[in-house]
């Protein structure tokens, strides 16, 4: 008897989160039956063949899309997606649960477990395919642990973009679909909305800074102190666009604590230990020295460049590239070499 | 009204950890306060004070050598404190529990204040295993917390117990630096983050007279450990194997002009990160 498997798919704006299909490969690999639980947040529709025929190619037997008794569900109201989710586990004898550590998965995964009473480890960079060990950093990102996790239901929250997605090539489905053909199925699942007298979401605010996801970035470019100022950062966001223009990757600008106290930058555009911890194929540290804390936040990039007029700073012993000069001259040439092209 | 704080006891980000018998750190290194927990007691202290008759009681799991952490909680404006002793490394699971146990033995609590995630473990969950544990709602990522005091809930006379139904608006930050606001009724349990306040730090003088005040310490109650038997199915995490993150990298230096530099770097996301 296989164990049944789920993964939590994030549809944001009517947009599949690519980070999810690495959380599906991730929960795939014991050849489980695999179940997605589709969370809707925001706006926009995403057409359900459309949706079930991506997933078939990633592995997924089952489509299951969650909705409450009680009209329609606030799709951003994280109480009630993860009621709604414990039932629906529930209802399908779910034994592992896969999702991102991402915002919504910090939401979800947690009040799952606690309602459950059921382990979880959070930031995994690995799951077994027996689904009984996890690799996640601990220590301030400066060590790498293997968990043992047991229990009949486990949860797992993968950090995004650190395992490899891994379609299948699409086979073309005959007319009965049959085991073989690993056809994706849809279903519904009507959760009964639950009563809670003592807590009301009563405003979402978006951030105006929805449009530079750290976390989904297949390239970083960050500042740090040398930036001099917040108008600077002007650079990097122009650097960060030319890239984007070329229409190969999405990209984002961070930035090092010290700008954030400084008030240069906003803290939700903060790498680090108290800030966000990024997993970039290219991480570029403009002006960034290097803290400790720093590398906790981007020690899991690809590539990694450091341009820093200060040959000592400890960032430019553990990259991939430096350059030892001023970011006021490199940045801008880079951005024009990216416009070129 | 009781408000408790938990806080835990987490080697010092910048610290130097060594791998031991490989699954411990070695322990001779700076442990201190986790980070989001000085929010989190920061929180407590001006909640208390707004409310003008309540007591802040710091509540921690670990070894001995935590209670150094709880004093630092007592010199930021706790009143008590609590330590409840355990050598193991223990997960979330557990922690909940023990906390909840000690909360639960010292009375009934009004709100319950964490850190949003600890340096160390990170596990995330400790908050939400507490609420529900205790049937409260919990919050987590908290970046603003306000209570409603026109109501009237400060009620003269020595229990000022009528915290219950005391209304409060809190607002956790979400993706890209957007805010989900809640009402919510207390008591209940908030993860504090960062942004909530801005933490002062203790004087000498607040040092000192932390010192003269209530630290209990307790053994963890082993009857918890009992009653998470792997027979009911429930089960845990375990940490059996730690390594050092070794840095792997070779940095190879890009000299040149700028125009040459930009050229090298541009070649390096085309042919070797392929983002370009």
């Amino acid at each position: 008897m296989s164990r049944k498997t789920g993964v939590i798919i994030e549809i944001r704006d009517g947009v599949v989160k690519d980070a999810n299909y690495g959380v599906v490969a991730c929960a795939g690999k014991g050849g489980t039956e695999l179940h997605a639980f589709v969370i809707r947040t925001g706006d926009g529709k995403t057409e359900s063949e459309q949706l079930r025929r991506e997933l078939e190619k990633h592995g997924i037997q089952k489509v299951i899309e969650i909705s409450l008794d009680a009209g329609k569900i606030d799709s951003l109201n994280m109480l009630d997606w993860s009621d709604a989710l414990v039932q629906a586990l529930t209802a399908y004898e779910i034994s592992t649960l896969f999702g991102l550590t991402d915002p919504v998965g910090r939401e979800l995964l947690p009040r799952v477990a606690a309602a459950l009473d059921a382990p979880l480890v959070m930031d995994c960079i690995d799951v077994s395919s027996d689904h009984d060990l996890a690799r996640t950093f601990l220590y301030s990102g400066k060590t790498i642990a293997t968990i043992k996790v047991t229990g009949d239901i486990r949860l797992f929250g993968i950090r995004p973009n650190v395992i490899e997605p891994s379609p299948e090539e699409y086979k073309v489905v005959a007319t009965e679909p049959s085991p073989a053909n690993r056809a994706a199925v849809v279903e519904s699942f009507v959760a009964k909305k639950s009563q809670h007298d003592n807590i009301s979401l009563v405003e979402t605010r978006a951030g105006d800074g929805s449009g530079n996801d750290l976390l989904a970035a297949d390239l970083i470019i960050s500042g740090g102190r040398a930036m001099r100022n917040g108008e600077n950062f002007k650079l990097l966001r122009d650097c960060a666009e030319a890239v984007a223009a070329l229409g190969a990757a999405a990209t984002a600008v961070g930035a090092s604590r010290v700008a954030v106290d400084l008030g240069w930058v906003p803290y939700r555009m903060q790498v680090g230990q108290t800030g966000e911890k990024v997993s970039p194929k290219v991480y570029i540290a403009c002006g960034i020295s290097g803290s400790v804390q720093h590398f906790a936040g981007m020690k899991m990039s690809g590539v990694v460049i450091a341009v820093n007029e200060n040959i000592n700073a400890a960032i430019m012993s553990n990259c991939d590239y430096f350059v030892v000069a001023d970011l006021f001259e490199i940045v801008p040439a880079l951005t024009e070499e990216l416009k070129r092209k | 009204m009781k408000i408790f704080v938990c806080v835990k006891h987490v080697p010092d980000s910048a610290a130097t950890i060594v791998v031991r018998n490989g699954d411990q750190i070695e322990e001779k290194i700076t442990f201190l306060l986790n980070p989001y927990d000085e929010y989190a007691v920061t929180e407590a202290v001006r909640f208390k004070k707004l409310l003008g008759q309540a007591e802040v009681i710091a509540v921690s799991l670990g070894r001995a050598d935590s209670e150094k952490t709880v004093r630092s909680a007592m010199a930021m404006g706790a009143d008590r404190g609590i330590l409840l002793l355990s050598d193991r490394r223990e997960d979330s699971i557990f922690t909940a529990r023990a906390l909840q146990a000690a909360i639960e033995q010292d009375g009934e609590p009004g709100i319950i204040f964490t850190g949003k995630e600890s340096i160390d473990m990170g596990g995330m969950q400790t908050m939400f295993r507490l609420g529900a544990g205790f049937n409260f709602p919990v919050l987590n990522n908290v970046v603003k917390f306000t209570p409603d005091i026109s109501d009237g809930c400060v009620q003269d006379g020595v229990s000022g117990d009528k915290h219950n139904n005391l209304k409060v608006r809190v607002e956790t930050l979400t993706e890209g630096g957007g805010r989900d606001v809640y009402a919510l009724s207390l008591p209940c349990v908030l993860g504090a983050g960062r942004g909530l306040n801005t933490p002062s730090y203790p004087t000498f003088p607040d040092v000192v007279k932390a010192r003269k005040r209530e630290l209990k310490v307790v053994p963890v109650d082993d009857q918890i450990r009992e009653s998470r038997s792997d027979k009911q199915g429930r089960g845990g995490t375990k940490i059996v194997a730690l390594e050092l993150f070794a840095e792997i990298r070779s940095p190879k230096q890009i000299k040149g002009s700028a125009k040459e530099v930009a050229k090298e770097i541009v070649r390096v996301l085309k042919d070797e990160a392929k983002v370009i």
